[in-house]
Formats: C-alpha cells, sequence, structure tokens
C-alpha cells in the first residue's frame, strides 16, 4: 500500500499549479485573440493571414506557454491520481480565471456568475474530500 | 451557429482528448519523483503511446476552437462554458476508465454543473 499523505502533499502542489497556470494561460490567449479579432477562416489566404497574426502574438505563445505548465503538472498529477478526482479539483481555476479576467481584462462579471464561482468553489471542496485513487495500478 | 459549433468542440473534443491523456498515462505509470530527469522520462515514455497521440489531437481541434471563441466572447464567459464537460468527464471516467465515482465525487461534480450553469446564466 502507498502511504496517503506523501500522494495527497504531492497531488496538490501539482493542482495548485495546475489552477494558476492555466487561467493565466486562457486569459493571455484571451487578451491576444481580442487583439486579433474574430478569425476568418475562408479564402484560404485569409486563413494563412489569420495564422500568421495568431502565432506572431506575444500574449498567444506567453499563453501557450503558460497552458504548456499546466499540461505538464496536468500529466504527471494523472499518472497517479483518477481523472474524475483531477478534472473536478481543478475546476478551482474558474474562479481565478474569472478574478483575473476582470483584473487584467477589465471584463464585466456579474453578481450571478460571482454566485456560481462561489458554487464551484464547494464542489470542488465536495471532491476534494474524496480518495484521489479508486483504481488499481496497471 | 457557428458559436455553437465552437462550444461543441471545446467541450468534446477536449473531454475526448483528456480522456486519452489519461488512459496513456494510466499505462505510463506514476512519475516516480518531480526531479527533471524523472519527468522527462515519463514525458519521453508517454509518447510512444498512441492514446498519447490521440488525445493530444484531440486536444489540438478543441484548443484552436477555444482561440476561435476567445476571439468573440470574453474569457470569464468562455472557459467556465467549457466546465460542461465536468459531466461528459465523469462519464467518461466510469465508461473508459473504469473509474468508481463515489456518491460524494458525484455531488461536488454536481455542484460544480450547478454553479457552471448560474456563471452562463449571468451573462447579461
Amino acid at each position: 500500500m502507498t502511504p496517503q499523505k506523501p500522494l495527497h502533499l504531492k497531488t496538490y502542489l501539482l493542482i495548485a499549479v495546475m489552477v494558476i497556470a492555466g487561467p493565466l494561460g486562457n486569459v493571455l490567449l484571451g487578451k491576444g485573440m481580442k487583439r486579433i479579432g474574430e478569425p476568418a477562416v475562408w479564402p484560404p489566404l485569409q486563413l494563412l493571414h489569420t495564422a500568421l497574426n495568431i502565432f506572431t502574438s506575444v500574449s498567444i505563445w506567453l499563453g501557450i506557454g503558460s497552458l504548456i505548465t499546466f499540461f505538464v503538472a496536468y500529466m504527471l498529477v494523472l499518472s497517479w491520481a483518477d481523472y474524475s478526482f483531477v478534472q473536478p479539483a481543478s475546476s478551482l481555476a474558474y474562479g481565478v480565471v474569472a478574478l483575473l479576467g476582470y483584473l487584467l481584462l477589465g471584463e464585466r462579471v456579474s453578481p450571478l456568475r460571482w454566485a456560481g464561482i462561489a458554487v464551484i468553489c464547494l464542489g470542488v471542496f465536495v471532491v476534494g474530500r474524496t480518495n484521489p485513487r479508486t483504481t488499481r495500478q496497471v | 451557429m457557428p458559436h455553437f459549433i465552437l462550444f461543441t468542440l471545446i467541450v468534446v473534443s477536449g473531454t475526448g482528448g483528456e480522456l486519452c491523456v489519461s488512459r496513456a498515462m494510466k499505462v505510463v505509470g506514476e512519475a516516480p519523483s518531480l526531479r527533471p530527469a524523472q519527468v522527462a522520462k515519463v514525458v519521453l515514455r508517454a509518447l510512444r503511446v498512441p492514446w498519447m497521440w490521440l488525445g493530444v489531437g484531440m486536444m489540438a481541434v478543441a484548443f484552436f476552437s477555444l482561440l476561435g471563441a476567445l476571439s468573440i466572447y470574453d474569457v470569464s464567459f468562455v472557459v467556465p462554458v467549457t466546465a460542461l464537460s465536468y459531466v461528459a468527464g465523469a462519464f467518461g471516467g466510469v465508461v473508459f476508465l473504469r473509474e468508481h465515482v463515489s456518491f460524494q465525487r458525484w455531488l461536488g461534480v454536481s455542484l460544480v454543473a450547478v454553479g457552471v450553469a448560474l456563471v452562463f446564466f449571468g451573462k447579461s
């Protein structure tokens, strides 16, 4: 049997990385895409122009870097914890993304949306009290 | 209508991709430590699992759909809407990965889903 304490510590540490890096990446992508505008995909020359705009944007690349950090943490945590535990546990990211959208991009977040975020956090708390592993190792 | 397709692609392709990656990582096994050499070894081992490539491909589709949605809507709207994948994820975990999802975990997932719905209706 694997001791539970180190497993939990490792799991929560990596989930914390996911919760910060994921939303930051999305906010940076949002910033970049807002500047580029709605992408045109037709005719093909327009698609090329759109792709060029996307891949020469500093915000997009910073966002991709942040999402890669998120992805590596995610891959590692999935190697020992269940998917149906990791996905809900990382939903704190929804609160962080709204906060960053509000603070960094000046998005208007309605009270109902904040209430929704609070309910999400409650759900995360409930999920966080369950065992991170329910299947046997292959 | 095209916007509806964008969100569907983000949710379906994103969840499918995550399930494939999860399945691949279960094959690869647990990372023995967080030392860079060990992490690199796990990543390299993961790249030899076909599930990983299928997962990454699906996640790429979801990523470009996300970029499209972010060019139209606020980040604080797009990202919560993509949380529709929680429902898909819990069912996918049970069906494809044979994970046991306890009542308490279902309760948590449901609360998260209600929260996401409130976020959605608080759009205007």
